[in-house]
């Protein structure tokens, strides 16, 4: 056994490491329960912020927006992804791919201020209003290139000899990709919707610059919020959004941690044969 | 030279020679280049129904992309394929009445081994009762029943392979394309699959067209083989033929072992020549296309070169006299590499018939070769 990698210093600096990253979200979800209206003063434990955010209706309601364009935008984003992670790994020979790859990647190293601020021109210009969905437009298209990224990884290590099979067996193209391609690469078209949902959920920048009246989403409300002061009701709502996030992020690590097993286990079948 | 397979004798099979008979998969002058590369080139080949047929040839020859060209995943670059008559350009995979064994047998992994078997029939709209009752005699078949409801990830790789092989037969195809189908089987369950295999093609009365790399499973399975290299046919012939007349230097080498001499014909009578080399003249039965001055090749087997200590009988031809250079000792039998006086190396393969001989010969011996006029052939290319 290896033991030698658990030095001191390693301990250390993994100790270090999680404090860094953890201790100010753990510090808000211990003052999400603080009974006090003094976010910094420790007055005993309580839920009663979390009873007062059902009566804050402008939480309740930014909370259903952003509900309502999180689930449409990563269902969205994730067909159009996977429509354009196919195109890119299937038809290597259409004009201008090299351009489209680029496209549909940019998103990703955008800086998210011109993304948001170019959308928002577009949507000026072609006189869109403002409110829920023009968010969702936004959401559809940044988060569909993070979809197309984690189908893509999927797709170039899909063995196409099974297409190949099914055909060869007598099913037609469409039947082929319903029946055997879109199973086989499920999990990750999962892993892509729960990135899609997430980054909808939390975001703030591009959601401000394509909202309009009456969309306000869980985020810009927070932040508006925040600016006003800290308030407890705050530490609770986000509370809430840890657990959801926490939630997504483990689901999709285990659909993932499964899939890995699954390969494991194939490979070792395939090593013993 | 009337040189038949065992398994075309059992079957009284040759259609091969019925100048009437119908070829049932026709490659008509068919090349397929990947860019500037030609990886099947100007290739013509017929088969015919209900016959095993190998094709042979080195990594990269062009086998997979001939099955995978008569199968629907390549189009031909030119040239035509025909399928019972019926060209079959333009017709896609799904419609090819052909089934495909894979090399890397592309079972669906999230199918149970009976999903995978009764996928092809679902395609055909068949009644399901008739799909499990299908389903079942294919398992029977392969021996797979206690694995029905398995994933493929939790099967060994001969079991693997055996879905693979029901899953292609289930549908009774008309042409069995098998690539490879027993490379990733140890040697034991190679051999006994081998005959199940021809057992089967025999059964169902299919026509099956299978890729090898291995010359033993080509000779024991096929009716004919073909012997390509670079994406061209060499020879085509039945497995005795190709071993005992081969055709070309390139095809004899390829297949088993063989001795080459070269050598100028002296002498050509009828069904005769003599051939003069360096150091060994040679007389022989099987002058093939030999010309009177040519420098041509006769090639012999080594198991039909004979050993000894002391001179044959007539010395003059068919024998030379060497020292013993190398041994190499394989159980069955023992393979002598004797350096002529001309410089030459020849093998020779003695069989182990006794456990231990009298008068073993053995490094730095003296020692003298010889063959008989027929046991050889002349080659002139
Ligand atoms: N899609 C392709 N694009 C370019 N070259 C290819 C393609 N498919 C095959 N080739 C080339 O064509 C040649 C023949 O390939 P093929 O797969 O038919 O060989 P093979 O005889 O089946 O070999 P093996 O015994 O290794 O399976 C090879 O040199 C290969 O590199
Ligand atoms: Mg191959």
């Amino acid at each position: 056994m290896n033991t030698g990698g658990w030095s001191r210093f390693n301990i250390a600096s993994v100790t270090l490491g999680f404090a860094f990253l953890y201790l100010p979200i753990l510090l808000l979800v211990i003052y999400s329960f603080n009974a006090s209206r003094l976010v910094t003063v420790w007055g005993g434990f309580s839920t009663q912020w979390y009873a007062a955010l059902l009566q804050n209706q402008g939480l309740l309601d930014a909370a259903w927006v952003t509900l309502q364009v999180a689930l449409v935008s990563a269902t969205v984003a994730t067909v159009l992804g996977t429509l354009a992670a196919l195109a890119l790994t299937r038809y290597t020979r259409f004009r201008g791919r090299i351009l489209f790859s680029g496209m549909v990647f940019a998103p990703l190293v955008m800086p998210e201020v011109i993304t948001g601020l170019s959308l928002l021109l577009l949507f000026v210009a072609i006189g869109l209003d403002r409110g829920m969905l023009t968010v969702t437009l936004a959401h559809i298209t940044f988060a569909m290139c993070f979809v197309a990224v984690v189908v893509q990884s999927r797709l170039l290590t899909f063995d196409r000899s099974l297409e190949e099979a099914a055909m060869d067996l007598g099913a037609t193209p469409v039947k082929t990709f319903f029946a055997i391609t879109l199973p086989v690469i499920a999990p990750a078209i999962i892993s892509g919707w729960m990135l899609a949902f997430t980054l909808s959920l939390d975001d703030l920048v591009i959601a401000s610059f394509t909202s309009g009246p009456g969309a306000t989403t869980l985020p810009m409300k927070i932040y508006s919020q925040v600016r006003l002061g800290v308030t407890p009701e705050i530490n609770a709502i986000c509370t809430i959004l840890i657990a959801i996030v926490a939630t997504g992020v483990i689901i999709a690590s285990l659909v993932n941690k499964r899939r890995e097993v699954q390969r494991l286990r194939d490979e070792q079948a395939a090593g013993r044969a | 030279m009337a040189l038949q397979s065992l398994n075309s004798i059992r079957r009284g099979f040759e259609p091969w020679n019925d100048p009437a008979a119908r070829p049932y998969i026709h490659f008509d002058r068919v090349t397929k280049k990947f860019g500037d590369f030609a990886a099947v080139n100007d290739l013509s080949l017929t088969i015919f129904e209900r016959e095993f047929f190998a094709l042979l040839g080195a990594s990269g020859c062009g086998k997979s992309t001939l099955l995978r060209m008569l199968a629907g995943f390549e189009e031909p670059t030119s040239g035509r394929i025909l399928l019972d008559g019926q060209d079959l350009r333009g017709v896609p995979p799904y419609r090819r009445p052909v089934n495909m064994m894979f090399q890397s047998y592309a079972l669906f992994p999230h199918m149970t081994v009976e999903k995978n078997i009764a996928f092809g029939l679902k395609q055909d709209g068949m009644p399901a009762a008739d799909i499990a009752a299908r389903v079942a005699e294919m398992l029977r078949l392969v021996k797979l029943e206690e694995f029905a409801k398995r994933k493929p990830h939790q099967l060994s790789g001969g079991q693997r392979q055996r879905v693979a092989l029901a899953r292609s037969v289930a549908k009774r195809p008309k042409v069995l394309l098998l690539d490879e189908p027993l490379g990733a089987l140890d040697k034991k369950l190679r051999e006994e699959t081998q005959f199940e295999l021809m057992d089967l093609q025999q059964d169902l009365g299919l026509t099956f067209l299978v890729v090898t790399h291995d010359q033993e499973e080509a000779m024991t399975m096929a009716d004919r083989i073909a012997i390509l290299d670079k994406g061209e046919v060499m020879q085509v012939a039945t497995p005795p033929e190709i071993y005992e007349a081969p055709g070309s230097r390139f095809v004899a080498d390829f297949v088993g072992s063989v001795n080459l001499f070269q050598g100028q014909v002296t002498r050509r009578d009828a069904g005769r020549a003599e051939i003069a080399g360096p150091g060994l003249v040679i007389h022989t039965a099987n002058p093939g296309d030999a010309e009177q001055g040519k420098t041509v090749h006769y090639a012999i087997r080594p198991e039909k070169i004979r050993l000894s200590s002391f001179p044959p009988e007539n010395a003059r031809a068919n024998a030379a006299q060497g020292e013993i250079y190398d041994i190499a000792y394989l159980g069955d039998v023992t393979i002598y590499n004797v350096k002529l006086d001309s410089g030459q190396i020849v093998k020779s393969t003695v069989i182990n018939s006794q456990r231990s001989a009298d008068d073993p010969l053995t490094w730095g011996d003296r020692a003298w070769i010889a063959f008989q006029p027929d046991s050889g052939v002349v080659l002139t290319r």
